[in-house]
């Protein structure tokens, strides 16, 4: 028989016992061996300790309880595997275990999730097109002369490829939804301080977020109810109660009295053809589903990517002074001093960019520019939070493109800092805010690449956003399309 | 206000930072971060007058009960440090005084 490629049906094969945990996880790892050298999703396959934990999970008795039973689960590569290495895809982590697990990493594996192995992206997750890895760009599955997005491509690429049903990234500044929408998967940003972030290598503190990669919103919604929650360890984490996620998907995909916002005074411009036209259709199908569709202005959202870029390099810049030669990773051997150690340390063991933006944000924190800088963005950070609480007291949910373009080719935008900066015109404004956000498949450009929907919600209110998107979902077929790999890649 | 990146900037914050960079690099991220920089000025325009600034996105992190809970072997902890000295339970670094 063919095995069940989606989370559910895993699950329910396991439990009746129809196939194991182990069949299920040894054609996750042969199709990871079969596509992993064209597309280079995965950093490290955890071969022997997925077995292990599969064989163990069959051995159980009372396994029926556990949600995600069985199904095989890739994590990116900036959450902590206790036992696996953990790199960001960085050198100055190449070779770094970590002692303990990351609480989400815990909370998959008491549910029953079975770890294939890490996925690249760029360095730290600073990027948007998995070019920044230290250990080689991923491959876009439906292009594989083009990115897959950024910063957790591997993730992206590995779902869309078949090679695991769920997978998790972070998002910083658009990190999940917009590789999600460049590789025409399900990708769902939860609300700030939802999932803990501890054991996350943090890159900004204020913006990052923990979410999962899926090949439906109703995949997606069972690993949020798994990784959601308060944790002792992340002192952000919020106390909120905590909904059944999938209980509140839209059933019938009925979205009358649900009124979606669509600030088309970004769109006038940068937006390609293809992605305006896959979006108004989108827009189209959900007013026949019964959505109210409202105009909804988002002022400041021009001065989002600016105020994004002066904010989460201030904060990266904080957060990765810990890198230092002494308690993890690589350490510069040819130096006398301590200072030369760390100097050479990081010079060494950081990319470019990472390098690019440590500068960045020691400038815009040190004397005399913090004022103008750091403090002016995050007083227009206020601003922006401002809109968004205005246009959700006219819309429940609002829409967007996830990406203002498709997958653009490896190399086209790696000279030009700026222009990359700009694939998350549509993305940081969710991080800025807090917001919970999701992008899924709407449609394909004229060379056949996904095209993302995006849908932002109010804050802790991830449930509605699900419950749209699903919608939308089941209207639509283009969540069931997968490219070609299996044929193309192994020839 | 409009800001030139020299690469003399490039080598002081370099200092800040800790970060030993090549010549090469000193005038890329020169070239680059007057770019960025002009970009992110116009954040400048924006009037902020009376508004007060957001560190983060969600509540104010919750205060806890001060109550010891165990955490990592040191051996562990040390495990994955490239100068760990398991058998005094320190890290070695280079010499810090001359």
């Amino acid at each position: 028989m063919d095995l069940p490629t989606d989370v559910r049906s895993i699950r329910d094969a396991v439990v009746k016992r129809d196939v194991s945990a182990v069949e299920v996880c040894q054609a996750a790892l042969d199709r990871i061996d079969a596509l992993n050298a064209p597309l280079n999703a995965f950093r490290a396959i955890a071969r022997e300790r997925a077995l292990a934990r599969a064989a163990e999970l069959d051995g159980r008795r009372h396994g029926a309880s556990l949600p995600l039973l069985g199904v095989p689960i890739a994590l990116k590569d900036n959450l902590c595997t206790r036992g696996i290495p953990t790199t960001a895809s960085s050198r100055i982590l190449e070779n770094y275990v970590p002692p303990y697990d990351a609480t989400v990493v815990k909370r998959l594996e008491a549910a029953g999730a079975v770890i294939v192995g890490k996925t690249n992206c760029d360095e730290f997750a600073m990027g948007s097109s998995t070019e920044n890895s230290a250990y080689g760009p991923t491959r876009n599955p439906w292009a594989l002369d083009r990115t897959p997005g950024g910063s957790s491509g591997g993730s992206a690429a590995a779902v869309a490829a078949g090679m695991v049903a769920v997978a998790l990234g972070s998002d910083t500044g658009g990190s999940i939804r917009q590789p999600a929408a460049l590789c025409g998967v399900v990708g769902f940003k939860p609300s700030y301080a939802r999932v803990s972030r501890y054991g996350l290598l943090a890159f900004a503190s204020s913006l990052d977020q923990i979410g999962p990669f899926a090949s439906s919103v109703c995949d997606a919604a069972l690993v949020l109810n798994v990784i959601a929650g308060h944790d002792a360890c992340d002192a952000t984490s919020s106390q909120a109660a905590v909904p059944d996620f999938s209980a509140a998907l839209s059933g019938e995909g009925d979205l009358r009295g649900i009124r979606i916002g669509v600030p088309r005074h970004l769109f006038r411009e940068g937006v390609d053809r293809d992605v305006m036209q896959a979006f108004d259709a989108a827009i189209e199908v959900t007013r026949h589903r019964g959505a109210e569709i409202v105009d909804v202005t988002l002022e400041h959202s021009p001065e989002a990517i600016p105020v994004y870029y002066v904010i989460a390099t201030a904060e990266a810049s904080a957060n990765l002074a810990r890198y230092d030669g002494v308690r993890y990773g690589f350490r510069a051997k040819d130096a006398a001093t301590l200072t030369e150690m760390y100097d050479r340390t990081r010079g060494r063991g950081f990319g470019r960019e990472v390098k690019r933006r440590v500068i960045l944000g020691t400038y815009v924190l040190s004397a005399g520019y913090y004022d103008a800088y750091y403090r002016k963005a995050q007083q227009v950070r206020t601003l922006i939070r401002r809109d968004y609480d205005r246009a959700f007291t006219s819309a429940d949910v609002i829409a967007m493109p996830t990406s203002p373009t498709a997958a653009f080719k490896l190399g086209e935008r790696t000279d030009d800092p700026v222009q990359m900066y700009l694939s998350d015109v549509f993305t940081v404004g969710a991080n800025l805010a807090g917001l919970p956000g999701i992008s899924l498949p709407c449609g394909f450009t004229a060379t056949r690449l996904p095209i993302g929907l995006q849908f932002t919600g109010r804050v802790l209110e991830d449930a509605t956003v699900l419950r749209v998107a699903h919608a939308y979902e089941r209207a639509t077929s283009w969540s069931k399309e997968r490219p070609p790999v299996a044929s193309e890649l192994s020839r | 206000m409009s800001t030139t990146f020299s690469r003399g900037d490039v080598e002081r914050v370099a200092r800040l930072a800790r970060l030993e960079l090549t010549a090469e690099e000193k005038d890329l991220f020169a070239r680059q971060l007057t770019g960025i920089l002009a970009y992110a000025e116009q954040i400048q325009r924006v009037p902020t007058d009376d508004i007060e600034p957001t560190s983060h996105a969600g509540d104010a992190a919750a205060l806890r009960d001060d109550t010891l809970i165990p955490s990592l072997p040191r051996e562990e902890s040390l495990a994955a440090g490239p100068g760990a000295d398991p058998s005094t339970g320190l890290f070695k670094v280079p010499r810090v005084l001359g």
